[in-house]
């Protein structure tokens, strides 16, 4: 820290000091909030995004709800989505009914149960692979466009041997050398994403923002190498990588779905293994006579992927003023 | 045929506006003006006064937000404002050319320039064949300053000064009335502006052919052209003779354009910079839209917009006109 | 809004101040040289070179306002990036000697940007700023005025937030945006151009540097807010004492703004005089066609054409002798067998680099 230099007579200032900090915060404030509105209001504008948004929340909802029930009006013994047991139907797997709205198993738990719990574990799972793939793919690309030549050559040639494996096949052996549960699936999914082709877009991205007149004007201001990254490169980055986050929240979904009904994942309960327990007790060759079965399982799984999906689309929209439809 | 001594061209109480997001933005406000054979009008003004609006209505290459909403445009008496797209389009290039600033975006970069030209002649029907299109086209390049062997090379092949006067040879393919030049050399350097400038103002001559030259530099276009127009806010304030305009001009707006260009020549008078910022069009001014950076300016300035003071062809719209010469007519 | 304020009919006389003048000029440029080199990749060596600064050597005093006039590509703006070391320079020195601190306190020397690093660079940033051609490009638009302005304090570590509120505020007072306290939190799009290259002073001025490099300021603004820009680069250059490398195309713009003016033509200076001195009395025949090309204002006015052949080149790997040669309408015999002509003083003050003058 230097100290300040003398500078010439302050100017004259009516207000007292901590009343204009507490101003200069105030006004920071409302110009966060005016940016966000404008953004959110384009985004809720398109039908993508009103959509999006409402199927999100409703999920979200059910995944409050669920610990909410187990606590107040359903019984664990009977409820519990792992453990539980319906004793007084006859045959299991049971159609829906008034205390089972979504039926039983074949093992006898709670379908509806089974839904709810496992929306949490869906939640966690794509917003920690989205998280892990934007902060990787963000630095990444902000690093290799930045600094170039080696560190460029170096990023790049790594992103294309992470876009060259093949995810599911890659999963699959690893679920085999180690129980892979919630979290390190996150966080494949995210390296994977975030070394690879996020990696790739953001860099593209962060190569244009690097010739702009801006960034000589903070190098001739003092700025340092991460002064220019962190507040000048980055922050064109993010809404990109809102974006590219959106679509890997999806990709995860589907990872995860995949990986249980092949049986793979250490998981209690999860949307994928519902599936996995209706298809090893034969019950998807019933056809439609199981649907409570398969259609909520599978019918959550498309909706939240195309949900995050939809809400990439119209975010594409909010950062991308191309493709707005209005005339600026 | 028309009578030779007529005007060429005739703008009469031209309006446009652009439908925006902040509401409509008055683009153009009650232009009128005369262009006659053979000579060569300058419209000169600050950015977003509308003298490239101008320009486009007269092409009508109008984007879907612009309303025309006032006036005519007749080319020998007749209205192109209301001819149909497809008359507009053999009108195009045929009679009425444009040269535009950005010369980069009208040559195709994955065609012969030559090629381009020779198609643009064979569109319209100006040469039957393809062998006398391109001895059209060499004789063309010859006219602009151009090696006519340079017709077998790509635009990227050009340096700036080159390609726009393949452009401007293009423009003059299929021998135009009216060639509308918009800023045709802000982005050359001033050795090749001065050389375009010069085969620009000879070929005119030569062909006898009209001029609409647009542009924000008064010197261009002082050397340039043989009548003036100024435009503010969309309006057209002074209009007459380039002498008479820039030795006696009548409105404050173009004696300070004036007065605040550098000049290298003669002694170093002072420079007088403008007060403020122009008007937004989408929320003009009551009154003159000069008013608020006018010297001059009075109430009557602020209330109403004030009426046409002429002498002989030049005419300014002021109260306070600089040169008293100027009165009003009628 | 901003006052009308005039450009006086000379530029203020170079501020010579009680300290300025005792350790000769400012800035001294010995044989600055930038190669660029063309094609080539990480593993293999380029084989050609664009020379766009080939050994221009040049001194600046305090205060003075030096203008670097030609075309495009003639290699200006390289020489401005060069100084502010936004480029290092591939051979030459570079010498900055500023008022109140003439040697650098580490080293003993005169500040010499080309070895500067880490703390020592960042001090040097305090004392040369550069002003961008572009005031839309050269400015974040994620942030705002108050962040542009203070970004030079804040990265420098000066002060609190209270300072360089109190900082920035004062110089958007100085360079005419008032009241300065409704411009603090605005974006550049809210500014029209005039009031964006306000800014772009006030960034540059902040943090009050002995030495400006000024990129075409004006050169994207409309003729109204030009003028405006104009003076204001000249009041606040006489009142803070700061020295100006005006890099520019337009000769009557550097009429204005410039003490002298040096004319540089594919990365070579081949003149240099006091502005009024050049402007009437040309020597090199570049400088003349230069000259003679510059439309008037004047209707009725005939100018000759400028006596000069040929199109601008690049100069990639250039013959040594005279860069001028190919396009000069008094080049002889003797010009096209020996090298490129040194700037030489031809009359007290005037140098240029032609053998046939």
């Amino acid at each position: 820290m230097t100290t300040p230099e003398p500078f010439g007579p302050t100017p004259e200032i009516a207000v007292d000091a901590g009343s204009r900090r507490l101003r200069f915060v105030l006004a920071r404030l409302r110009l966060v909030w005016r940016s966000f509105r404008s953004g959110g209001g384009t985004f809720l504008e398109s039908q993508m995004g009103r959509l999006s948004l409402f199927i999100i929340i409703v999920y979200a909802l059910m995944a409050v709800a669920h610990p909410i029930l187990m606590a107040s009006v359903w019984d664990p013994a009977t409820y519990d989505p792992v453990t539980g047991y319906s004793f007084d139907q006859v045959e299991q797997p049971a159609p829906p009914s008034w205390k089972h709205p979504l039926g039983t198993d074949p093992l006898g738990r709670d379908v509806l149960s089974q839904l709810l719990y496992s929306t949490r574990s869906e939640f966690v799972l794509g917003i920690t692979a989205a998280l892990v793939t934007v902060t990787i793919a963000t630095f990444v690309g902000a690093v290799a466009a930045y600094y170039g030549r080696v560190v460029d050559a170096f990023f790049m040639r790594l992103a294309d041997l992470m876009i060259a494996l093949p995810a599911i096949s890659l999963l699959i052996v690893l679920s085999a050398l180690f129980p892979l549960n919630l979290f390190y699936l996150a966080l494949i999914i995210g390296v994977l994403s975030g070394f690879g082709g996020t990696a790739i877009i953001l860099k593209s991205q962060a190569l244009s923002i690097k010739v702009k007149p801006f960034i000589e004007a903070a190098r001739v201001a003092g700025g340092g190498h991460f002064h220019i990254i962190f507040v000048h490169i980055i922050p064109h980055l993010l809404p990109l990588a809102l974006l590219y986050m959106m679509f890997t929240v999806t990709s995860a979904i589907f990872a995860e779905a995949v990986l249980s009904f092949l049986g793979l994942l250490d998981l209690r309960m999860s949307w994928g293994i519902m599936i996995h327990t209706a298809n090893t007790g034969g019950y998807l060759l019933g056809g439609t006579r199981y649907w409570w079965l398969i259609v909520p399982a599978g019918a959550s799984i498309t909706l939240l992927c195309s949900a995050f999906y939809l809400a990439g689309r119209a975010l594409d929209e909010v950062v991308n003023p191309r493709l707005r439809q209005r005339n600026d | 045929m028309t009578d030779r001594r007529d005007p060429l061209l005739k703008v009469e109480g031209l309006s446009l506006s652009y439908q925006t997001r902040q509401g409509e933005l008055q683009a153009i406000r009650d232009v009128s003006f005369e262009l006659a054979r053979g000579s060569a009008l300058g419209l000169v003004g600050e950015s977003g006064c509308g003298k490239t609006s101008v320009a486009n209505c007269l092409m009508r290459l109008l984007p879907d937000s612009a309303r025309l909403s006032a006036g005519r445009v007749l080319l020998d008496g007749q209205d192109i404002l209301l001819l149909t797209e497809e008359e507009m389009r053999l009108l195009r290039w045929r009679r009425i050319s444009m040269v535009f600033q950005a010369a980069m975006n009208v040559l195709d970069p994955v065609y012969r320039v030559g090629q381009q030209i020779v198609e643009a002649i064979e569109t319209h029907g100006v040469e039957s064949t393809e062998p006398a299109a391109r001895e059209r086209v060499a004789r063309l390049f010859r006219l602009v300053g151009l090696d006519p062997k340079l017709t077998e090379h790509y635009p990227h092949e050009f340096s700036g000064g080159m390609r726009q006067r393949a452009v401007i040879a293009m423009a003059l393919s299929c021998d135009p009335d009216l060639m509308i030049a918009d800023e045709p050399t802000t982005a050359l350097d001033v050795i090749v502006q001065d050389r375009i400038l010069r085969e620009l103002k000879d070929i005119q001559q030569q062909l006898a052919m009209s001029l609409i030259y647009i542009s924000h530099d008064i010197a261009v276009v002082a050397e340039v052209t043989d009548v003036v127009g100024v435009m503010y806010a969309g309006r057209l304030v002074e209009m007459g003779d380039t002498a008479d305009v820039f030795r006696a001009p009548a409105h404050p707006y173009t004696a300070a354009l004036m007065s605040s260009f550098p000049s290298i020549s003669g002694e170093r008078r002072p420079l007088i910079s403008l007060p403020g910022e122009p008007p937004n069009l989408s929320d003009p001014p009551q009154g003159c839209p000069f008013h608020p950076r006018c010297a001059y300016a009075t109430d009557v300035c602020r209330v109403e917009y004030p009426p046409e003071v002429r002498a002989g062809s030049h005419r300014a719209a002021c109260w306070h006109p600089l040169d008293a010469t100027l009165v009003p007519q009628g | 809004m901003e006052s009308a304020s005039n450009i006086p009919e000379t530029p203020n006389a170079p501020a010579t101040g009680t300290d300025a003048s005792d350790d000769g000029p400012l800035l001294a440029v010995h044989g600055l040289t930038k190669l660029f080199p063309v094609g080539g990749s990480p593993f293999r060596k380029p084989s050609s070179f664009i020379h766009a600064v080939d050994d221009v050597s040049f001194q600046l005093g305090h205060g003075e306002s030096l203008g670097l006039v030609g075309e495009s590509g003639c290699g200006k703006t390289t020489v401005g990036k060069l100084l502010v070391k936004l480029l290092e320079p591939t051979d030459g020195k570079i010498l900055f000697r500023f008022a109140g601190d003439p040697v650098d306190t580490e080293t003993g020397a005169p500040w010499d940007p080309a070895a500067m690093r880490g703390r020592q660079l960042r001090s040097f940033r305090r004392r040369v700023q550069m002003i961008f051609q572009d005031p839309y490009e050269s400015m974040n638009p994620r942030r705002t005025i108050y962040d542009i302005i203070s970004e030079p304090l804040s990265v420098q570590g000066m002060g609190d937030v209270q300072y360089r509120v109190d900082r920035v505020l004062e110089i958007l007072t100085l360079v005419g945006l008032t009241p300065a306290g409704a411009f603090l939190f605005r974006h550049p799009h809210e500014l029209s151009g005039g009031q964006r290259q306000r800014v772009a002073i006030a960034r540059a001025l902040v943090i009050r540097p002995s030495f400006v490099v000024a990129d075409e300021p004006t050169s994207m603004l409309d003729v109204s807010s030009r003028t405006g820009v104009m003076s204001l680069m000249q009041d606040l250059a006489s009142e803070l004492g700061v020295a100006y490398l005006y890099v520019t195309h337009d000769l009557a713009v550097a009429r204005y703004m410039c003490h002298r003016i040096a004319v540089m033509y594919l990365g070579k200076v081949v003149e240099l005089a006091e502005t009024e001195e050049l402007l009437r009395n040309p020597l090199h025949p570049y400088t003349k066609a230069l000259l003679s090309a510059v439309p008037l204002p004047d209707p009725g006015s005939r100018r000759e054409p400028p006596d000069i052949r040929g199109d601008l080149a690049t100069p990639i790997d250039p013959p040594t002798r005279c860069r001028f040669y190919e396009r000069c309408p008094a080049a002889t015999a003797h010009c096209l067998n020996h090298p490129h002509p040194l700037l030489e003083e031809k009359s007290p003050g005037h140098l240029v680099a032609c053998y046939e003058v």
